[in-house]
């Protein structure tokens, strides 16, 4: 039997066969099938033309309102309206609106909705973010959503692999947005084009779940099919503590072939930030001019999570934001809103300066709740800062991480942690 | 299957945010979503493009957001082909499923300019530049995606059963 990659070997056991190899054209089953309020309506438009009576499994299919909601239109509301009379008619158990809803991709695995060697699609491009969690998941359109909603299944070309292999930890400060972003650099937006990142190596254990939730998340900004983390011990905790389903741990063989193999020392990496308009972009304080910014934004299925918020707060407590910059916190689910005004950080933001969002994908995508004027900069620890992102076509978004995020905000450029926080801090 | 017509052309990753931008992704109407089409890197596309034109880019086409919008407003826009030197994934099996035609082929998406005179033969498999005088071989699909496309779209393919073990 031909050696397999961990992606090889789940899309193999989901498709019913022995082995499976790079190039070939599998069908697979799906153990979750995810939609959104902008997505969704399309895909539910297809489904109606599909021959069955009812959704394969109504346990599987997983409907999150987030991007326009809270509604932000008229039209927003007719979309969400729709998926929710859908929801209704077909009984599904997973469907989240305003008032349990997070950025959907924070919130599936706070739901404990997916497990190691799980099959997820879902109609949004960052659903490659449970790869953290050691499952197979990657981002479809509508169309593939119907099918697999009617059928539970999904087609997919093998994808061969590039390892990264990391080893060190993460200076004080740095953390998994940094990786990830030096790695696009690197690789450039297409450098994973239809292949998998597998993220493996001792450093694995310096790594947080919101680390590797962060960078798998960010795999398809090198065009990856799926960004996937090695299941340890530290994955097993997680699934445990929110109740996910028995782990099915699948590892790469010994003589897995990789198209690439990258080694990492995490204890390198520095504080960076993607300049417009593509994430590849990345740049370190070593070559960053003064950029003075209108807004930032802390949040998103990329870095809205508890810890994001607390390392935020850290280096904003006692301080002002800088005039003249919107700053904007999005805890990414309601969980983690929730958990962040037990801890006192909403109160830290507030007396900063910032606005706090009940979440919602909004400005990430240039939808809603911050959006950008002609000429305006954004310093922002989403995705993406491709043209007309966040808003008009001629503002700019640099991507960072919560701790550069934060001190860009106080100081009204864009600023490295150690700019901010005094030694020792 | 061929397709003839006349060339608007762009750069490497195209995404789709400029495709469809996402603030105009609160409708499914196919109409509406082509009135925006491409308008934050082109504000002509939409006054100039012609039924049965053709559409060629760099490489990593299609980049970003799953959005299916994107290649719906591209082919309610009356583009009948895109071909370029490669597409981002997501966007190449949106295509398929949806049925707009797609060429990878790094040769024609470099050599081919701005306002040629293009056409292509699916079955014959090949790209012809009438205004160069060039002609290109396309790399047919693989079988499976064939029966997609030949039947016109995925969800047609899973109502004729094809998708089945």
């Amino acid at each position: 039997m031909k050696a397999m990659t961990m992606t090889q070997k789940i899309l193999a056991a989901h498709a019913g066969l022995e082995s499976v190899a790079a190039g070939q054209l599998i069908l697979a089953k799906t153990d979750m099938v995810l939609g959104n309020d902008i997505t969704s309506p399309v895909a539910i438009n297809e489904y109606k033309k599909i021959n069955v009576k009812s959704v394969f499994d109504k346990d599987k299919i997983a409907l999150v309102m987030d991007h326009f909601a809270p509604n932000k239109d008229i039209q927003a509301a007719q979309q969400c309206k729709l998926c929710r009379t859908f929801s209704d008619d077909n009984q599904i158990s997973n469907f989240y609106d305003t008032g349990d809803m997070g950025v959907e991709h924070a919130l599936l695995p706070e739901k404990g909705l997916v497990t190691s060697g799980d099959i997820v699609v879902g109609a949004d491009s960052h659903t490659c973010t449970y790869g953290a969690l050691g499952a197979f998941s990657t981002g479809v359109g509508s169309t593939d959503m119907a099918c697999a909603m009617a059928t539970g299944k999904a087609w997919f070309k093998v994808p061969s692999a590039i390892c990264f292999n990391l080893k060190g930890k993460l200076n004080s400060y740095v953390s998994g947005k940094d990786v990830i972003l030096h790695i696009i650099g690197m690789i450039g937006v297409s450098g994973a084009l239809y292949k998998s990142m597998e993220f493996k190596g001792p450093g694995l254990k310096n790594l947080t779940i919101d680390d590797r939730l962060c960078m798998a998340n960010m795999a398809i900004e090198a065009g990856a099919k799926n960004g996937i983390f090695e299941v340890d011990d530290i994955t097993k905790t997680y699934l445990h503590s929110v109740g996910a389903k028995e782990p099915v741990v699948y590892k790469a063989d010994k003589n897995a072939q990789y198209d690439e193999t990258y080694d990492i020392d995490l204890s390198t990496i520095q504080s960076t930030v993607a300049f417009p308009h593509l994430p590849e972009n990345a740049r370190t304080f070593d070559n960053i001019p003064e950029i003075k910014i209108d807004q930032v934004v802390i949040g998103s299925c990329t870095n809205g999570r508890l810890s994001d918020l607390i390392i935020a707060a850290k280096i904003m407590k006692g301080r002002k934001v800088a005039k003249r910059v919107r700053t904007i916190i999005i805890p990414a689910t309601q969980k983690i809103y929730l958990e962040a005004m037990e801890l006192g950080l909403l109160k830290i933001f507030i007396d900063s300066g910032c606005a706090v969002s009940t979440p919602t994908c909004g400005p990430c995508l240039g939808g809603h709740m911050g959006i950008l004027a002609k000429g305006e900069r954004a310093v922002a620890t989403t995705n993406r800062n491709f043209v007309g992102r966040m808003g008009h076509p001629e503002s700019e978004v640099y991507l960072a991480s919560p701790e550069v995020a934060a001190a860009s905000a106080i100081l009204g450029r864009i600023a490295q942690p150690l700019d901010v926080i005094k030694k020792g801090e | 299957m061929s397709v003839r017509g006349k060339v608007i052309k762009y750069g490497n990753n195209v995404d789709t945010d400029v495709i469809i931008p996402a603030r105009y992704l609160n409708t499914t109407d196919k109409q509406q979503l082509a009135s925006h089409c491409m308008e934050d890197i082109d504000n002509t596309f939409v006054k100039r493009v012609q039924k049965g034109d053709i559409m060629v880019a760099g490489k990593n086409f299609g980049c970003g957001s799953s959005r299916e919008h994107a290649p719906i407003a591209i082919k309610e826009s009356g583009i009948s082909l895109v071909i370029a030197k490669d597409f981002a994934r997501i966007f190449y099996r949106n295509s398929i499923n949806i049925g707009l035609p797609i060429i990878e082929c790094a040769e024609a998406s470099e050599q081919i300019n701005e306002g040629d005179e293009v056409e292509a033969d699916f079955e014959k498999g090949i790209i012809i530049n009438h205004t160069q005088n060039r002609e290109y071989r396309i790399e047919p699909f693989p079988e499976f995606i064939r029966k997609i496309i030949n039947a016109g779209g995925l969800i047609e393919a899973v109502n004729k059963g094809m998708l089945n073990d």
